[in-house]
């Protein structure tokens, strides 16, 4: 029973997250555009392969990864152990945000558009780097205290004031890839954590600085996105920028 | 055979990062050995074939499909079609996320169904929705991103002030809900997919930051949806 219980709901969770899309590219395809797929073989075989694929990953993570990763969480959220959690929310915001499928899907796109100038691998780093970075400091904030709304709004000012500077070729990618590193593996962990810390800590509230910690997790690799876009074009073209 | 190995070691080493950080926070922080090794290995060896086996269906399928369907609306010629196509793509995969049904049911029974889990669960799927058209319109357009978002950003602000305070935490959360792992690569390929057939479009330029709007437009729905029911 305790094996068939996520068996049962990945599979249920996957064929909902998929059917939907099927239906709407189906009526398009045939019933508006009066077109047939190309290689309708091939295109079963990877869509089939996608659902399954995903099917084999999420049960993965439920075996494997949350069980442990949220014990861990609990373990170690407790005052006394700053310097460890800290640790721990860096680490897990990095190689989270590296699993995430949704990511290297965009990241894969980037570099094939890009023809290799925004290589995927460089791009996932910076954004992995951006949720451990920002997942660090949404856990100093639980440990010492301080507005939400105030963290947001200094990353809402930054993130503007980067999109000025960056070369315009990187802003909406940058923008895309905050939503994109809040999927499959990193909430679970991450409201974990946040929610152990914060039931934890006197006089923080798990609903609001538990979920927080997502908000985190999401507007922090669009600075350093942008910020590694600004980096890059700065030790490139000095001149230009200095203009 | 020597590809296939190669793939799915290039996903091992996707996941590599995490297995070192929970085996090293597991012995030597926590200090004790896993509960059960057989089930978390089983597990580890799912989850990078499953990751293997998705990102293989991704080129085969989701990417192709994504751009042939651009390709095909912008042969059409019919924009109005297209910005359909996309609002529906918005609302199908929004209104089944497991996650948000889990959401907007917890939220039905904190607020002893002032809040529905259906109007919630609507209220974010049309976010989406008209999120993506606009997306879709301003890629048709060629209009920089930034300024759609820029404006964006501070309605949010300002709407987070009137807006009663139970739905705020819900407003921002439903915002990082909505990307699913089959709903973006689909997305990211149909914006490219369009940006690279139109003339005078750059794919980069322009094809990337449909995601971005489907993040940031349900905030400002499920806002409103708090304004007229709470």
């Amino acid at each position: 029973m305790e094996i068939v219980t996520p068996i049962l709901y990945d599979l249920l969770s996957v064929s909902r997250d998929c059917a939907p899309v099927l239906a709407v590219i189906l009526f398009f395809q045939f019933v508006v555009l009066k077109k047939a797929l190309p290689n309708p073989h091939k295109m079963t075989i990877g869509l089939v392969a996608v659902m399954a694929g995903l099917y084999l990953f999420l049960l993965g993570l439920d075996m494997a990864i949350f069980p442990i990763g949220k014990s861990m969480a609990a373990s170690l959220s407790t005052p006394d152990k700053y310097v460890w959690t800290m640790l721990f929310a860096f680490c897990i915001g990095y190689s989270t945000a590296m699993a995430e499928p949704a990511l290297l899907a965009v990241a894969q796109k980037a570099e094939e558009i890009s023809a290799g100038g925004l290589p995927s691998f460089y791009l996932r780093n910076a954004v992995a780097i951006g949720v451990a970075v920002g997942l660090t400091l949404g856990v100093h904030r639980i440990f010492v205290g301080g507005q939400l709304w105030v963290y947001i709004l200094c990353g809402y000012v930054v993130t503007v004031a980067l999109t000025f500077m960056a070369p315009k070729e990187i802003v909406p990618l940058a923008y895309d890839l905050g939503g994109v590193t809040t999927s499959t593996i990193t909430v679970p962990l991450v409201a974990a954590l946040g929610i152990g810390l914060a039931s934890n800590i006197p006089g923080r509230d798990p609903l609001v600085d538990g979920f927080g910690l997502i908000a985190f997790a999401a507007g922090s690799p669009m600075i350093s996105v942008l910020g590694y876009a600004v980096i890059a074009k700065y030790i490139k073209e000095p001149k230009k920028v200095r203009r | 055979m020597r590809n296939f190995f190669y793939l799915l070691y290039k996903s091992f080493v996707d996941v590599a990062a995490l297995i070192v950080v929970l085996f090293f926070f597991q012995l030597f922080v926590i200090g004790e050995p896993f509960p059960d090794m057989a089930k978390m290995i089983t597990g580890l060896v799912l989850v990078v074939f499953g990751l293997f086996v998705f990102m293989r269906g991704l080129e085969m399928a989701l990417f192709p499909i994504g751009e042939s369907m651009a390709y095909s609306f912008a042969e059409k010629g019919n924009i109005w079609l297209l910005v359909l196509f996309a609002a529906a793509i918005g609302y199908t995969t929004t209104i089944a996320e497991p996650t948000l049904i889990a959401i907007a049911g917890k939220a039905a029974i904190i607020t002893n169904n002032k809040i529905s889990a259906f109007g919630l669960r609507n209220a974010v799927a049309i976010g989406v929705a008209i999120g993506i058209a606009i997306g879709t319109l301003r890629i048709i357009l060629g209009h920089p991103i930034h300024y759609y978002i820029i404006t964006g950003y501070i309605i949010v602000m300002a709407m987070t002030v009137i807006a009663p305070k139970e739905i705020i935490g819900l407003a921002y959360d439903s915002g990082g809900v909505t990307t699913s792992t089959v709903t973006v690569p689909l997305v990211t390929a149909l914006g490219v997919g369009l940006a690279s057939s139109i003339a005078g479009r750059n794919p980069l330029v322009d094809g990337f930051g449909l995601i971005a709007f489907a993040s940031l437009t349900p905030i400002l729905s499920v806002m409103c949806y708090g304004l007229l029911v709470l």
